[in-house]
C-alpha cells in the first residue's frame, strides 16, 4: 500500500529544480504533500491561505507569465469553490496550469460529505481543453506528474487520500490510453483511479466462477480512449464500470456514450448512486456504496445471464 | 506633463470614448458607462505610462495591463486599436460573429493580457503576473483596472489580502470609482463606504484621485511606481457615462446601446469635446 498524494509530493520535489515550475496550495500542503516541495523551494512555493478562488486566479497569472504552475488542495475546494475562475481564467485562455486535487471521492473517509468530491469528473470533463486524469496507484501518480509537468496546457488530476495497492509499478502512462491490465473473454470491467484493485479483486474471484473477465484500468476520463473501449465492448458483448465517483457524467456515462455511439454491448456501472456520502473509514464507505468487489460479481452474475 | 502632452493625451481619450460609442451603437451592444468613466485612465496609460511594444504584443519585458473589468471592452479595444496592436477598422466587427473582438476581453487579441469579464479574476491573475514579475527579478509592472461594483465580488478582497503578503510593489491598480453598478447606485446596492481606508487597512498604499484629470492620474501613477514593498491602489473618482450628457450619472446605459437618436446626440457632444481640447493653449 501507497499514498498517491505522498507520491505527488515526491515527484515534486524530484522535478523541482526546474526554476519555472511553480506550486501553490490553499493551507493544506502538509496534506496533499505539496509541503514537500515547499520546505526545499521556498520562493517557489505559495501558500495562498485558505482561499481557493484567488489560488487558482493566480495560479493564471503565473502561468501567463511563463511559469509551469501546479496548484493544490482538496478536489471539493478547488473544483467547487473555484469553478468559475477554473473555466474563465485557465480553461479559455489555455492556459499551463495543473490542478492536482487530493482527497477525492468516498475515502476521504471521516471527514463527511462535506469534503468527499463525487461530482469533479464530470465537472472539469466539461472544460474545453481541459485533460482529466485519475491515477489508479502511487506509481503511476509518478508517472502521471512527470509526464504532464511538460505537456502543456490545463490538466486536472485526481488523486484520493488513503493508500492504495500498488499495481502498476511496470505500466507506462500514455495521455488518452487505457490499460489493458488483464485480458479476458466473458465480460470487460472498466475502472478509473484507485478502484482498479478492487476490480481486479473482483476478476480473479470471476475466474473460480468460470468467468473470464477482462480488466481494463482508464487513467484518461479525458481524452478517453474510446477505441479500446468500443474493441472490448465489441469483443465482450458485455461490460460492467467502476468509480468512486457520482454514477452521473463520470466513467460509466463516457462509456455508456461510446457503447450507445457504436451500439454493441450491455451495461452495468457501478458508483455513488445519486447521493452524499457519509463519515466512516474509506474502504467501509466503499463497501457501503457498493464500489466493492462483491458488487462487481453481483453485477456481472446479472449481466453474464 | 506639459500642457502640450495634457492635450494630447486629452485628444486620445475622446477618440477612445468616441470609437466605444460607435462600436457599442454598430453592434447595438455592450457597455458604454463604464467605457466612458474609463477612457481618461485608458489614455494616461497607453499614451503615457505602458512600456510596451504593438509591433510585438507578447515581448517578454512589456508592462503588463489588466482590463479586470472586462465589460469595458469597447474603451479597451479602442485603446489598442489607437495604440496600433490592429488596424482601427477591425473595431467595427465588435461582437460580430467571427470577429476576435469578443464581447469581453480575450487573450486572443493581440496586447490583451487577460482574459476578462467574469469579475474580480483580473485583479487576482494580476497578483499571479506580479508574483511572476518578482520571481523573474523583472522590471516590469503589473497595472489591473477594476470597476467599484466588481469590488462586490469576495476574490477582490482574497487577493486584497494576498497583495501585500507578498510584498508586490510592481503591482498598481486603478479603482475606477465611478459609484454605479448594473442595477442601481454602488452606495444603494451594496455599499462600498470608506473604500480608501478599507484598502488601506489591508496594507496597500492608497491615493485619491479625480479620475477624468490627465494630470492628476499621471502623477498618482509616477507616485506609485516606488519601489517600497506595498502594492498601490489609486481610487479613480470618475463619472460614469463622463462625455455623453444624458449617460452621465446613471445606471441605465451600463450596459444598453444608444438607439439612432441617442447615438447621433453623443457622437455630437464628443464633437464639441474634441474641439474645445484643440482650442485649449492656443491663445
Amino acid at each position: 500500500m501507497e499514498s498517491q498524494r505522498v507520491a505527488y509530493g515526491e515527484t515534486l520535489l524530484e522535478i523541482g529544480e526546474d526554476e519555472k515550475i511553480v506550486v501553490l496550495d490553499a493551507d493544506l500542503s502538509s496534506s496533499t504533500h505539496t509541503i514537500m516541495f515547499g520546505n526545499k523551494y521556498k520562493e517557489r512555493f505559495f501558500n495562498m491561505g485558505i482561499q481557493e478562488q484567488n489560488e487558482v486566479g493566480v495560479a493564471a497569472g503565473l502561468a501567463r507569465s511563463g511559469k509551469i504552475v501546479f496548484a493544490s488542495s482538496f478536489a471539493v475546494f478547488i473544483v467547487g469553490r473555484a469553478y468559475d475562475i477554473i473555466r474563465q481564467s485557465i480553461a479559455y485562455t489555455n492556459l499551463n496550469v495543473k490542478i492536482v486535487a487530493t482527497h477525492a471521492g468516498l475515502t476521504v473517509g471521516e471527514d463527511g460529505a462535506t469534503h468527499q468530491m463525487l461530482e469533479d469528473i464530470g465537472i472539469m470533463s466539461g472544460l474545453p481543453n481541459f485533460r482529466v486524469i485519475a491515477p489508479a496507484d502511487a506509481p503511476e501518480t509518478r508517472k502521471v506528474i512527470k509526464k504532464i509537468a511538460y505537456m502543456d496546457g490545463p490538466f486536472y488530476v485526481r488523486l484520493s487520500r488513503e493508500k492504495v495497492p500498488t499495481l502498476l509499478n511496470d505500466y507506462e502512462f500514455e495521455l488518452g490510453k487505457g490499460i489493458l491490465f488483464k485480458d479476458g473473454h466473458d465480460l470487460t470491467i472498466i475502472s478509473t483511479g484507485i478502484t482498479l484493485s478492487i476490480a481486479v479483486d473482483a476478476a480473479n474471484d470471476l475466474k473460480a466462477k468460470g468467468i473470464d473477465a477482462a480488466v481494463i484500468h482508464m487513467p484518461t476520463l479525458k481524452p478517453i480512449d474510446s477505441e479500446l473501449v468500443s474493441k472490448y465492448a465489441k469483443n465482450t458483448g458485455k461490460v460492467i464500470t467502476v468509480e468512486e465517483h457520482s454514477i452521473y457524467n463520470g466513467l460509466g456515462s463516457r462509456v455508456a456514450e461510446i457503447i450507445a455511439e457504436h451500439g454493441t454491448a450491455k451495461l452495468k456501472r457501478i458508483g455513488v448512486m445519486d447521493q452524499f456520502g457519509e463519515s466512516g473509514p474509506g474502504w467501509a464507505l466503499l463497501e457501503k456504496y457498493g464500489i466493492s468487489k462483491e458488487n462487481i460479481i453481483k453485477k456481472s452474475m446479472e449481466i453474464i445471464r | 506633463m506639459n500642457i502640450e502632452e495634457q492635450k494630447e493625451i486629452k485628444l486620445k481619450a475622446n477618440e477612445i470614448r468616441t470609437l466605444a460609442i460607435k462600436m457599442i451603437y454598430n453592434a447595438q451592444s455592450g457597455h458604454p458607462g463604464g467605457s466612458l468613466s474609463a477612457s481618461d485612465i485608458l489614455s494616461v496609460l497607453y499614451f503615457k505610462v505602458l512600456n510596451v511594444d504593438p509591433k510585438n504584443p507578447e515581448w517578454s519585458k512589456r508592462d503588463r495591463f489588466v482590463m479586470s473589468k472586462g465589460h469595458a471592452s469597447a474603451a479597451y479595444y479602442a485603446s489598442l486599436a489607437l495604440k496600433g496592436y490592429f488596424p482601427i477598422n477591425d473595431l467595427f466587427t465588435f461582437r460580430k460573429l467571427g470577429s476576435i473582438l469578443q464581447g469581453h476581453p480575450t487573450i486572443h487579441v493581440p496586447g490583451v493580457d487577460m482574459t476578462t469579464g467574469s469579475l474580480g479574476q483580473g485583479f487576482s491573475t494580476a497578483i499571479g503576473m506580479a508574483i511572476a514579475g518578482k520571481l523573474d527579478k523583472a522590471d516590469y509592472n503589473i497595472y489591473v483596472l477594476i470597476g467599484d461594483g466588481e469590488m462586490d465580488e469576495g476574490i477582490v478582497w482574497e487577493a486584497m489580502i494576498n497583495a501585500p503578503h507578498n510584498n508586490l510593489d510592481n503591482l498598481i491598480a486603478i479603482l475606477d470609482r465611478n459609484k454605479y453598478q448594473l442595477d442601481g447606485s454602488t452606495e444603494n446596492i451594496l455599499p462600498l463606504g470608506d473604500i480608501e481606508s478599507k484598502i488601506k487597512a489591508f496594507g496597500w498604499e492608497v491615493q485619491s484621485i479625480n479620475g477624468h484629470d490627465i494630470e492628476e492620474i499621471y502623477n498618482a501613477i509616477k507616485i506609485s511606481q516606488n519601489k517600497n514593498g506595498k502594492p498601490k491602489m489609486i481610487v479613480a473618482n470618475t463619472v460614469k457615462g463622463k462625455g455623453v450628457s444624458f449617460m452621465e450619472n446613471t445606471h441605465e446605459f451600463h450596459g444598453k446601446a444608444p438607439n439612432k437618436e441617442q447615438y447621433e446626440k453623443a457622437i455630437k457632444e464628443l464633437e464639441t469635446e474634441r474641439e474645445k481640447i484643440l482650442k485649449e493653449g492656443s491663445t
